[in-house]
């Protein structure tokens, strides 16, 4: 039988070639991403924002819109935002949190139960008020930078600071584009996206750390070898298994998206991008960051510098 | 070498299958598994067999989640007002007459003593009212409930110190906890959880629900009944409450609480024999009987205001002294409403009123769907990376992927012994590991690869392989772990369950895809000596 490779042995491509492209490409992005955050900001969820979310599933298999909008818009509990989903006659609606407190958000419930109650099925109800959303949005923070804080003393116990600083600044980017992936696509942003962003902050950690292993190797066995081309081999030798982890991961986070169902569809979809992210920083973001921030010091830079500058 | 002795290939497997074991109850229903208990012979003691399984989350078997809130400032009311009647009573047993009488303030009470022998009087009398707090065996803590100050011009104020409402929250909660269970266990609900979260709050979870607004109106009700008379005019110490019947008009109260919830024994729905309306059948203890009949006698001829949660539900005229302990509440209730008022007589009052902070229901169809999809995705993720990994690495794809589904296997093993829930992000956790899992395989194969082209032989080729990619494998699942272990603490509910399968995934990957990849290794290498790699 004949076994499939997906990257060809031994091979000797020069990736820090793409550094070129790729900074200047992240850089843009990471930055389009921080306006696209600051000006049109990210489709908070319930979680973080308060507020009532039904799904309701008409008992006939038909589900009428434009009915539930308008009786919804009717209630006088602000704007409704209803939406259909799956094909059976599922609509969601999302009521924004209501004025008055804790107490307030539960009157939306009972209302929207007595309205239409007879014809649609209550499949989901969930009503966050201002106290837990408020709490929710702290913790969420919280965690994301707890995440960064803790892999931070991980990076500098176990590695070299050049390298600590190399593997943070891919996992900040990876953090960043994951963000900007949630402000184009207009996902909500939720409690679970917490977990898919701490989530992948451990995949991109993963990632790096097992290219700067073998950089930390080879610096051993390679005492005079330039960055460039350590890091180059690094990549190269480590690239078969890159290639290999990230398809299984990818293969299992598609049958998620695929037959997930649409209540973990959005997570999966964003660790399948994140994946992808991931796989991208680890080789074109964090490796040829070495190469500035300096792989061995001083010597390092001196040997960098020698090869740098010809080829701008 | 590339060696292992019989008692490690022993000790391996049997941990494996002992783990595989466990998972087993959890793929069977509660019938199943109870059946499968009682066929036992009378000589295997119960616990050799695992019985237990994993927990479904709600998201999953359907069901309610009500996170609810001790409205602290409701408490304080109560607390305060008790506070008053207390003051009042020593104020009336020492004769002293404060000037303009007690006022209430959000935390406490003060009275306006300028005679300096009134306040000697008074003052010891107060300062008894302050409790020690903690637990006072231990003689620790060391601080009052109750903070009495005094300024030189008279006034005497009586402020719940920090701690002293702390305490009053806790203990409120603790009450509450009691009569929430009381009130669910009337509505036939299986295994319905409520515990304490945080210092203030409760969490309810009831899976299985049908009807989640009963709950809802269950729980937020304090049902404080109290019968007190209707005020005559001209009357002090009256408090104006919405009167039902008559479309919310406010009707003057007295103060003074005849009898309140607190001395029923019993409340039973029932119809009146000759209006044939649904009421509310009750009977006291005998102190409430005690006083209700004193009060009752002394007040024929006068309105009964029977007040549930601070609103007149009916008020009677008194026409005969009342002292067998035994009444009625009628109130133009409709059967359910009788029901559930009984219910909540009979479970008691709530120390203060709770409010709902944060809801989640999820119906039993989408949760048998979540199932269903989880399901689904798990097995399509199973065989896509085991075509994957076998068309890459061959017969170690094949040793891999054993190794793999011994790793989701254990996952439900250790899930199960733990008592874990399992939740629908739990379930795309055990889906995503499916991926990661095979990454420390990939790792070790690579490198033993790598070794072998550089011209080791094979024993050797392997051993190194195994070795020098141990410590990438470790870090990179380290890296994981700190993720998986920050969203542990930080996530509640699904999430959580998110964070369990990942934190247990990182653990068993490294026992099936390091050791017992190892040990399939080493055993075909002996067995068929291979002179190169299958990949």
């Amino acid at each position: 039988m004949r076994l499939i490779r997906l990257w060809p042995d031994d091979s000797r491509f020069d990736f820090m070639r793409f550094r070129r492209f790729s900074f200047p490409f992240s850089a843009i992005i990471s930055v389009a991403t921080v306006v696209l955050l600051l000006t049109v900001g990210l489709n908070f969820g319930i979680d973080f924002k308060g507020g009532t979310l039904m799904e309701l599933q008409a008992k006939s298999g038909q589900a009428d819109v434009g009915k539930v909008r308008e009786a919804a818009n009717g209630f006088g509990f602000g704007d409704v935002e209803v939406q259909e989903f799956g094909t059976a006659g599922g609509i969601s609606l999302r009521f924004a949190i209501q004025e008055g407190g804790e107490a307030a958000q539960s009157a939306v419930v009972q209302k929207a139960r007595d309205t239409f109650g007879g014809e649609y099925e209550f499949q989901r109800v969930e009503t966050v008020g201002p106290r837990v959303s408020g709490e929710l949005v702290q913790s969420g923070t919280i965690g994301i930078i707890l995440a960064v804080v803790a892999v931070l003393f991980y990076l500098w116990f176990r590695f070299e600071r050049e390298l600590a600083v190399g593997a943070i600044i891919g996992t900040l980017h990876d953090i960043v584009l994951t963000l900007g992936f949630f402000v184009i696509t207009r996902h909500e942003f939720n409690m679970t996206s917490i977990a898919a962003i701490l989530t992948i902050v451990g995949y991109s950690l993963n990632e790096t750390v097992v290219v700067f292993d073998r950089t930390r190797e080879l610096m051993r066995r390679y005492k005079t070898m330039p960055s460039v081309e350590l890091l180059n081999l690094s990549i190269n030798n480590t690239m078969s298994r890159t290639v290999m982890t990230a398809v299984t991961t990818a293969l299992s986070l598609l049958a998620l998206v695929l037959f997930g169902g649409r209540a973990i569809e959005g997570f999966a979809q964003v660790m399948l991008y994140g994946v992808v992210i991931c796989t991208y920083s680890a080789i074109c973001i964090s490796s040829p960051m070495l190469i500035y921030i300096g792989l061995r010091g001083s010597e390092a830079a001196k040997s960098v510098g020698g090869k740098v500058a010809p080829a701008e | 070498m590339l060696r292992f002795s019989k008692s490690k290939i022993i000790f391996t497997v049997g941990i494996i299958v002992i783990g595989l074991l466990l998972a087993v109850p959890s793929m069977m229903s509660r019938e199943q598994r109870e059946a499968f208990q009682r066929a036992l012979p009378g000589w295997v003691p119960s616990w050799i067999v695992p019985s237990r399984a994993i927990v479904l989350g709600l998201d999953l078997q359907g069901g309610s989640h009500v996170l609810l809130e001790v409205d602290v400032p409701d408490l304080m009311r109560t607390q305060t007002t008790q506070l008053r009647d207390d003051i009042r009573r020593i104020l009336r047993e020492t004769r002293v007459t404060p000037q303009g009488g007690i006022q209430l303030t959000p935390r406490g009470a003060q009275i306006r003593v300028p005679d300096v022998a009134d306040r000697d009087k008074v003052l010891p009398k107060l300062r008894e009212l302050s409790q020690p707090l903690g637990s006072a065996v231990l003689g620790q803590g060391g601080g009052r409930d109750l903070d009495v100050s005094v300024t030189p011009d008279g006034l005497i104020a009586l402020n719940y110190s920090e701690a002293g409402v702390n305490e009053k929250v806790r203990r409120a909660v603790d009450q509450a906890i009691e009569v929430i269970r009381r009130r669910i266990d009337v509505t036939g609900t299986t295994e319905p959880s409520i515990q304490r979260q945080g210092a203030d709050r409760i969490l309810v979870q009831v899976p299985g629900l049908q009807d989640p607004q009963r709950l809802k109106e269950l729980l937020g009700r304090t049902a404080k009944l109290e019968f007190r008379l209707l005020a005559q005019t001209g009357a002090a110490d009256v408090d104006m409450l919405p009167m039902k019947e008559e479309g919310g008009n406010r009707v003057p109260v007295e103060r003074r609480v005849i009898v309140d919830g607190s001395d029923l024994v019993d409340a039973q729905p029932a119809f009146d024999s000759r209006t044939n309306e649904p009421i509310v059948n009750f009977r006291f203890n005998v102190r409430g009987a005690q006083r209700f009949g004193q009060a009752t006698t002394e007040a024929i001829g006068r309105p009964l205001a029977i007040v549930l949660d601070n609103e007149v539900i009916s008020a009677p005229t008194i026409q005969s002294a009342i002292t067998g302990g035994a009444g009625q509440i009628s109130g133009r209730f409709t059967v359910q409403q009788v029901n559930d008022l009984s219910v909540l007589l009979r479970a008691g009052a709530l120390p203060a009123k709770l409010t709902i902070v944060e809801e989640r229901t999820v119906g039993p169809g989408l949760g048998q769907d979540s199932i269903e999809a989880g399901k689904k995705a798990t097995y399509v993720a199973t065989i896509f990376v085991v075509i994957f990994m076998f068309a890459t690495y061959g017969l170690f794809g094949l040793f891999a992927n054993i190794a793999l589904v011994v790793h989701v296997g254990l996952i439900f093993g250790l899930m199960s012994i733990l008592e874990a829930t399992l939740t629908l992000p739990g379930i795309a956790g055990i889906v995503l590991t499916i991926g990661t899992a095979v990454d420390s395989n990939v790792l070790i194969y690579e490198r033993i690869r790598e070794e072998f082209k550089s011209g080791r032989s094979m024993v050797s080729a392997i051993q190194a392989g195994f070795d020098r990619a141990f410590a990438t494998i470790v870090d990179s699942n380290s890296t994981m772990a700190i993720a998986a272990v920050i969203l542990f603490f930080l996530g509640s509910g699904p999430v959580r369950g998110f964070a369990v399968v990942f934190i247990l995934g990182i653990l068993t990957t490294v026992l099936t895809a390091v050791t017992l990849t190892r040990m399939m290794i080493a055993l075909w290498y002996h067995w068929v000596r291979p002179k190169t790699l299958p990949f």
